[in-house]
């Protein structure tokens, strides 16, 4: 099976204190580490696993400034067989629609079996995946927390739904599928593995490549604009128990009856 | 006692058959072990480099410490007195069999004289000493079974038939020495020859006192008959030997000399290899991954069980038990590589096979088993061997694994930012007590206080930062710390086996402490110690904080303030890195007594047999399968000492304690407290003379 899977570099969130910088505008990102978004590497570990047991290729691609490389040579260390960096600076400030699109022409250019994309990445929208496939009219699944290779050009993934329970679904091939975390455990990419792709050349493909109107993507074929980014004021409602053990449990549980948590 | 059947097989003719027939037994044992020893080594060549022969006075020390004289074994004190004994036998007797050996069927084999004598008398009372323990262990072992050779159910099946059945065969040796020593005598006597007196008291005189009457034929067969047996016995016990745990007879003296001689090192990914981009795999992934010292450990356990009495994972119920690291291997080469057919391992993966994922992580590195082992068995070198395999096959805990990225990118396992590494200088009551430098083009210091990175970033430990730093101050010591420019020590990323990680941060260190121009460096976290002064390598001295108070101590440049609460007693908790791996046991002792009023209780498991607290550095973000964390066992372990303060010496132990105290209900009637905050807290100061009232550090600082 040949397997796709779109990855997206990301501020690392465990790793740094998020602020919002000067201007308002963005976050501060002066001081700020970068790391491959986490329902994205469970998404290549996920094809990792699969080419293992049926055979096949695992590409990653990635759209980003040149910067990115750096987790594509991650995702190479990890196993994966092909990487490309779809990148122009015409394509900067894409919106997700944008994305979708670069990701279509990429796809396009190839045969793959399978797309895997994170869930969602650093700005919450869960929308990339989505909208690949309906650009590339595949079946989609969203929240895939398993999957089963199924004989004749299907698969069998579970979604996760309301409340942890898990919604059963038969899946045509070709397809886009959404990875949620916790789905495997990804293996670990130590600097020794990163050190031995350090020489591997990483593809970048342009407009010209892709084939692509470099207007129809980027700042200036963006819809969706971001105007503004601010942390809400600290609204009041949270209250701090204070009394030892047994009287903060006590009140817990009188707080909880009270607000008809508890029966 | 051959030769002298040889100066009777003379008078009898008839028994000329017999003499051919020793020959044979002689011949074919030795064949037969020969083959048995060539086919145990087979792995040992496939094994990895090794190195094990330098420093040989060392060596040779160790071999008659640990291993003429038994060292270790009075610390189980039945067992090892019981093993003493058999071992002091066995070398008597041994003297002997080698003899025999050599000159085969000589008639004039003896020790002359009075020596001679001597020795006879000797090796009577050592067959019936050594037969006597041979009947207490079986005793021991059928009847009072020890709760330390138990086989837990996943370790697999136990061999208590193999320790039985071997004990026997000696015991059948040791009765043949015993029978014929007794109707040789009687014999003799019989015949009106002169008569060797048998050892006082020993089994053969009182013997004879029996056989004396018995006839004479009799007498003359039965030693022939005796002598066959043991020539039997003494070569099937000899081959069947390097089939089970008795194989340690042979293997021990080697394995004493070969034994690792750097307290606290870790061994290199592969001996002899400088450049680790030349190594394709890392760490142990198949058997012959193993070093041949290794696997010679494995050969060498006796099973005893006294490592994984020791170990404190294995109390705490991870799935981990030194023991069977050693036996499970052992059984995994004597099946892959049997002495009777042809060799089956060729490259065998075993991780999650022989051991689970589980059971490599749950080490701490402790040292408990190692301190343990009467052979000298390593465990740390072998864990962290398995652990470097598992971490370039990428199996690693994704608690850990997020622990290490923090640590690539941002030198630390908590991922904070670099910039705030010094933060917890600032703290402002601190800061009117104590100003600390950081070390770069502008501000120099002749100290470096390595502060590392808990020390650094935990709202906890920065305490201890701050009494350490207090503390310099006080003895009027220049220094200052890296700020931004240290990196985590990376002691703890070596031992859960990222080498290149480590490898990178150490260079980060080594070259910011080389900038830096410092003389000296001191620490309070004794894992930093340890890296610092085992895995760094050229680096100015370095000292851990309680042995310079200690020093200063003696000096008089640190003088206490009694202990004001009579009902305190503390107990002195060892932590690993600086007692067992650097022998820092009497400082901190020292330090507190020096403390005046101050009552002091030592733990049952103290000093060398100290209990690990739960582990440091990425140990803290790993989760283990436990029945109970070590931390509630040690802090209950203080509790039955009598005491109701642990003092510590490291900020790990520290952590650990603290919540072990919260977990096991023990708050209020248990605290915790860093030697480096308890000086700080009692410390006479030079301004504050005649005003013991004052509080000496800011009450924020003590949890």
């Amino acid at each position: 099976m040949e397997i796709l899977v779109c990855v997206k570099r990301v501020p690392d969130t465990s790793e740094n204190e998020i602020e919002l910088n000067s201007a308002g505008n963005d976050i501060d990102r002066d001081d700020l580490v970068y790391s491959v978004n986490e329902p994205d590497n469970y998404a290549v570990e996920e094809a990792l696993q699969m080419v293992e047991k049926s055979g096949g290729n695992v590409t990653v691609a990635t759209v980003d400034s040149e910067e990115g490389e750096e987790i594509l040579r991650r995702e190479l260390a990890m196993g994966a067989k092909q990487s490309v960096l779809i990148s122009d600076e015409s394509f900067s400030d894409s919106d997700g629609a944008g994305v979708a699109k670069l990701l279509k022409a990429f796809v396009q250019k190839g045969k793959y079996d399978l797309i895997l994309t994170g869930v969602q990445a650093d700005n919450g929208a869960a929308e990339v995946g989505g909208m690949l496939a309906a650009m590339l009219d595949y079946p989609f699944a969203s929240l895939v927390n398993s999957i089963e290779v199924l004989n004749g050009n299907k698969l069998k993934v579970s979604r996760e739904i309301e409340g942890g329970n898990k919604e059963m679904n038969e899946i045509d091939l070709p397809c886009v599928l959404s990875i949620q975390t916790g789905i495997n455990q990804p293996r670990y990419v130590g600097m020794r593995g990163i050190r031995q792709v350090a020489t591997v050349e990483i593809p970048t493909l342009g407009p010209a490549e892709l084939g692509i109107d470099a207007a129809s993507v980027g700042k200036s074929g963006a819809k969706v604009r971001r105007t503004d980014y601010f942390v809400p004021v600290l609204g009041k409602g949270a209250e701090i128990l204070n009394g030892s053990r047994e009287e903060v449990v006590d009140k817990v549980i009188e707080l909880l009856r009270a607000k008809g948590g508890l029966q | 006692m051959v030769e002298t059947v040889h100066s009777s097989l003379q008078v009898s003719n008839w028994l000329e058959p017999a003499r051919i027939l020793f020959l044979m037994i002689h011949l074919l044992g030795l064949a037969l072990f020969s083959y048995i020893v060539a086919r145990r080594m087979q792995p040992l060549l496939r094994g990895e480099r090794d190195v094990r022969f330098d420093r040989p006075w060392i060596r040779l020390e160790r071999v008659l410490q640990y291993w003429l004289a038994q060292w270790k074994h009075p610390r189980y004190r039945g067992a090892g007195i019981l093993h003493i004994l058999i071992f002091a036998g066995f070398i008597t007797l041994a003297m002997r069999s080698f003899a025999l050996i050599i000159f085969g069927l000589s008639d004039s084999f003896g020790f002359p004289g009075e020596v001679g004598h001597l020795y006879e008398l000797l090796t009577d009372w050592s067959a019936t000493v050594v037969l006597l323990c041979m009947i207490v262990a079986i005793v021991r072992r059928t009847v009072f079974k020890p709760a330390r050779y138990a086989v837990p159910e996943r370790y697999g099946k136990g061999h208590p038939g193999d320790a039985i059945f071997l004990l026997g065969l000696i015991a059948i040796l040791m009765l043949c020495d015993i029978f014929f020593a007794a109707s040789n005598a009687a014999a003799h006597e019989q015949q009106g020859k002169v008569v060797e007196s048998l050892a006082l008291l020993s089994l053969p005189s009182i013997l004879k006192q029996g056989l004396i009457y018995a006839p004479l034929p009799m007498l003359l067969n039965t030693r022939v008959a005796i002598c066959i047996l043991h020539e039997f016995t003494f070569y099937f016990l000899l081959c069947y030997r390097p089939f089970g745990i008795q194989f340690h007879v042979i293997t021990s003296i080697f394995n004493v000399y070969c034994a690792k001689l750097d307290r606290g090192t870790v061994k290199p990914v592969r001996w002899g290899v400088a450049n680790l981009d030349d190594v394709n795999s890392f760490g142990v992934k198949r058997f012959e991954d193993f070093t041949w010292k290794h696997m010679l450990d494995f050969y060498s356990c006796a099973d005893c069980g006294r490592c994984s009495d020791n170990c404190p994972a294995n109390a705490a119920g991870r799935p981990l038990s030194p023991r069977f690291i050693s036996i499970k291997a052992r059984d995994f080469s004597f099946q892959h590589y049997p002495v009777f057919s042809r060799s089956k391992a060729d490259g065998v993966a075993f991780i999650g096979g022989l051991y689970s994922e589980d059971e490599i992580w749950s080490c701490t590195t402790c040292g408990a088993c190692e301190e343990e082992c009467p052979l000298m068995i390593e465990y740390i070198d072998k864990i962290v061997d398995l652990r470097r395999g598992l971490v370039d096959e990428g199996q690693v805990p994704q608690s850990i694994q997020k622990a290490m990225k923090a640590l690539e990118s941002r030198g630390n396992p908590y991922g904070k930012m670099p910039k705030k590494k010094a933060d917890w200088t600032t703290a402002p009551e601190f800061r009117e007590s104590c100003q600390v430098k950081i070390l770069d083009d502008k501000q120099s210091a002749k100290t470096l206080y390595f502060v590392d990175s808990i020390t650094s970033y935990d709202d906890r430990i920065q305490a201890i930062g701050r009494a350490t730093a207090r503390i310099l101050d006080h003895v009027g010591e220049s220094f200052g710390i890296l700020g931004a420019a240290e990196k985590d020590s990376g002691h703890e990323v070596r031992r859960f086996g990222e080498e290149t990680l480590f490898q990178s941060l150490r260079d980060k260190n080594l070259e910011a402490i080389k900038a830096s121009g410092v003389t000296r460096i001191v620490t309070s976290d004794p894992h930093a110690f340890n890296a610092l002064k085992k895995d760094y390598g050229d680096l100015p001295p370095v000292e851990h904080i309680s042995q310079l108070i200690a020093r200063n101590v003696k000096d008089g440049n640190i003088k206490f303030d009694p202990v004001k609460n009579d009902d305190a007693v503390y107990a002195y908790h060892d932590p690993c890195y600086l007692g067992r791996h650097n022998q820092v046991y009497d400082d901190p002792r020292n330090v507190l007594d020096a403390i005046p009023a101050l009552k002091r209780v030592e733990m049952e498991r103290c000093r060398d047999r100290s209990f690990c607290c739960g582990g440091g550095g990425l140990m803290l973000f790993y989760e283990p399968k436990e029945d109970q964390r070590m931390g509630v066992l040690r802090v209950k372990m203080a509790a039955k000492a009598g005491a109701n303060v642990i003092v510590t010496a490291c900020p790990f132990c520290m952590v650990n304690m603290e919540d072990a105290i919260k977990v096991a209900g023990m708050e209020g009637k248990m605290t915790a407290i860093d030697l480096a905050e308890l000086v700080d807290q009692q410390l006479v100061r030079r301004d504050s003379v005649g005003d013991s009232s004052k509080p000496l550090i800011a009450t924020s600082d003590v949890r």
